[in-house]
């Protein structure tokens, strides 16, 4: 019996699924968040386990500056993708460069912070539990946002070479998503790094 | 992509068809190289597997070291969760679920690949370590730290050498290569569904792959992040693990158990997906009480992702700890015996035939249950602080793992080989593979709980002679010639009808779901026509247009 390439009569009931992209993107964004749980426990399991100096108090300075930037991108990419979807090209590279710029003053000001650590306190991952932890959850999240400038990178030079149009709304969107993603993400590091654990 | 020129009948030489696999993002063929990928790591723990059996058969045996014993069972109990279950189970997903909701491909075919390969490195880089695992210190080849890596034996203190790194690494490669695998199932059966196939008229296969694939993304990520302290404990010297800076070892064993038992879940769903189809198709009726099946896979998956410390009775709890884990524990009874009772009144009153695919299904459905008595038993507490890692708890898994995922896995090798190949297999020697399987599984996993109850611990080389304990593993040792001569049926089998079996035509078992209006094997475009559906059986639908099942969803 032959039924290759034979339907049924549909019913006239419109057809809608949701899309790949996005879909897609909460996926890898529900796995993340599980990666993320896992390094947030164990931080906050070893508050005040280390056996030996220095204590979070004594050496970590809460980074407002860069919180603010980073917080602050996700408002701008938020523009940037309201403006592509009105097909403003103009906004949309505007917007999308300062997300950027904020995302890169972020892992900047994170550099910064390290390379303070490192080599004035002396303090690195194997100076003790703090150390491990501080080191694995804050890189987790800063190589996160490397990612994610990486992908903000390579849209920017495409939009500069003209290629970015509003039917490309929907692609970009994914990406966007990621990025909202890397700053929430912050917001919980932020809060059990530089709050509940100081 | 090669797999995009169409009608792929030109002659093509040895390297053109080499390019062709190695290039590929068609989910057939991923499917297909992860399905023999698993079946060459099953061949591997399999021996592995018997060489621990011969040393066991009797009372101080010097055939294996207990060195070598260490990364026998450390090796066949890592390939075979990470690089036989997993992969074999991916692979028949990968090839029937756009098949069974009408679609092209994979929602992320690129992706896709990228998966399957991290997984197939993942694999290489384990067995690798035969090779490059003793470093400079000829401290030993393969992992020997057991598939669970309890901390501190993995800390460089005591596992120096890169046995446990390339244990730990090639964990996290495979790691990768699953979440991808799950990211894609889960927006594949999301957003490639054909015309008319809403979620509640979709194959069961599909509903349980998309389990599955939302289990995988929330259970190997806290794998994958434990694998990523492990790797900052061995190389940057940090303390997650390290007692001696006042690290944990018990952080260790929640991660890998919020991961390790969860993931049990994520290989019985796909099987209880193979269960379902066979099944009802085999007893001709329509599957029995299928709102509850979905739901009650979906509870499973839930709860599942909050039993993972009744690994952990035996190193101490507060009571209201052991109070949660063993009723969230039996919990899981409720949904899994629901699913038993539909399997079996979907046989009920069935006009049911059993050809190989319907018996390795039943055998599933007896040996599940048994299985699963035996879990309730370990899951109340006290009565695993009697036997918890002693035989008795070898025994309750592989019953689950063999008895159950690896008798559907046969199951549905039996029912979907001819859509994959276009020949059937062989039903007489199907019959005798299921005969000499039965039976060999029984002889070793059934006489297997009575030295646990003894007391045999888990893990041990040899034991003294004298305990009682000798008859029961000598029968045990037994059973595995039986099994290993099933498999070599199984794989002649399969050989042999791959060049020399009868055809299977589109539609061999008279089936009701999408994969089976195509041709057997389905061309690269899976479908000349989208399809569109009205009910949950579609080819039923097609079959009798007087009656279709649509008037009555």
């Amino acid at each position: 019996m032959s039924v290759r390439g034979e339907s049924i009569a549909v019913t006239d009931a419109p057809w809608h699924i949701p899309s790949r992209g996005r879909v897609g993107m909460y996926c890898l964004i529900v796995a993340e968040s599980a990666i993320f749980t896992i390094f947030v426990a164990a931080y906050v399991f070893y508050i005040g386990k280390s056996l030996s100096g220095p204590t979070p108090r004594e050496i970590l300075h809460v980074p407002i500056l860069s919180t603010i930037c980073l917080l602050s991108s996700s408002l701008t990419i938020h523009w940037a993708m309201a403006a592509l979807r009105k097909g403003k090209t103009v906004g949309f590279s505007v917007f999308w460069f300062i997300t950027f710029v904020l995302g890169a003053i972020f892992i900047g000001a994170t550099a910064r912070e390290w390379h303070h650590l490192i080599y004035q306190e002396g303090f690195t991952i194997q100076t003790n539990l703090f150390g491990s932890t501080y080191y694995a959850l804050v890189g987790l999240h800063a190589s996160h946002v490397i990612a994610g400038l990486i992908g903000l990178t390579i849209v920017m030079i495409l939009a500069l070479l003209g290629k970015v149009k509003r039917e490309h709304s929907e692609r970009c969107e994914v990406l966007a998503l990621y990025w909202h993603f890397v700053d929430a993400v912050w917001v919980i590091v932020f809060t059990t790094v530089y709050i509940v654990g100081r | 992509m090669a797999s995009e020129a169409l009608p792929l009948t030109l002659h093509k030489g040895p390297l053109a068809v080499v390019y062709e696999w190695l290039g590929t993002a068609d989910h057939k063929k991923i499917g297909f190289m992860y399905i023999i990928y698993a079946l060459l790591f099953l061949v591997i723990m399999g021996i592995e597997a018997i060489l621990m059996r011969i040393q066991l058969a009797h009372a101080n045996s010097h055939f294996l070291s207990p060195q070598v014993f260490n990364r026998l069972f450390t090796m066949h109990g890592t390939t075979g969760v990470f690089f036989v279950a997993m992969p074999i189970l991916f692979g028949f997903g990968n090839y029937l679920v756009p098949l069974m909701i009408g679609a092209r491909d994979m929602a992320f075919p690129r992706l896709n690949a990228f998966g399957f390969w991290m997984t197939a490195f993942g694999g290489l880089l384990l067995y690798g370590s035969f090779f490059a695992g003793d470093g400079v210190l000829h401290a030993g080849i393969a992992p020997d730290v057991g598939w669970f890596a309890y901390a501190p034996l993995t800390a460089t203190a005591f596992s120096p050498g890169h046995s446990t790194d390339y244990w730990t690494l090639s964990l996290l490669l495979a790691g990768v290569g699953s979440i991808a695998g799950g990211v894609n199932f889960v927006a594949t059966i999301l957003c490639m569904r054909c015309p008319g196939m809403t979620l509640s008229k979709m194959p069961l296969l599909a509903w349980m792959n998309l389990v599955m694939g939302g289990l995988i993304l929330v259970t190997i990520s806290p794998l994958t992040a434990a694998q990523l302290m492990l790797v900052a404990d061995r190389y940057l010297g940090a303390h997650f693990f390290d007692t001696q800076a006042g690290g944990s070892v018990v952080m260790w064993m929640h991660f890998f158990w919020i991961f390790g038992h969860p993931e049990v879940y994520v290989l019985i769903i796909p099987c209880f997906a193979f269960v379902s189809e066979i099944i009802h198709v085999f007893s001709r009726k329509a599957m029995f009480g299928y709102p509850a099946m979905v739901a009650a896979t979906v509870s499973i998956g839930f709860v599942s992702l909050g039993v993972w410390a009744h690994h952990m009775f035996t190193f101490g709890m507060p009571s209201y700890g052991n109070a949660f884990f063993v009723l969230t524990t039996m919990v899981v009874a409720v949904p899994t015996g629901i699913k038993i009772f539909n399997w079996l009144a979907t046989m009920w009153g069935g006009k049911i035939r059993f050809a190989t695919p319907m018996i390795f299904a039943v055998g599933f459905l007896f040996q599940f249950l048994i299985g699963g008595l035996t879990g309730m038993m370990l899951a109340t507490a006290p009565f695993d602080w009697q036997l918890g890692n002693s035989y008795f708890v070898v025994a309750h898994f592989h019953y689950i793992i063999v008895g159950g995922i690896l008798f559907t896995i046969f199951a549905a090798f039996y029912y979907w080989f001819p859509k994959m190949t276009g020949r059937m297999l062989d039903e007489t020697l199907g019959k005798w593979h299921f005969w000499l399987f039965v039976i060999g599984f029984h002889l070793t996993f059934d006489f297997m709980h009575i030295p646990g109850l003894l007391g045999m611990p888990r893990r041990v080389y040899t034991y003294e002679a004298g305990r009682g304990w000798e008859t029961w593993n000598m029968i045990s040792s037994i059973g595995a010639i039986f099994q290993t001569v099933a498999i070599l049926i199984f794989v002649y089998n399969m050989i042999r009808s791959y060049f020399l079996g009868a055809p299977a035509g589109n539609d061999p078992w008279d089936a009701w779901t999408l994969e089976w209006a195509t041709t057997s094997p389905p061309p690269d475009y899976n479908f000349a026509v989208v399809p569109s559906v009205r009910s949950r059986r579609p080819l039923w639908d097609i079959k009798h247009p007087d009656d279709p099942d649509w008037k009555y969803e």
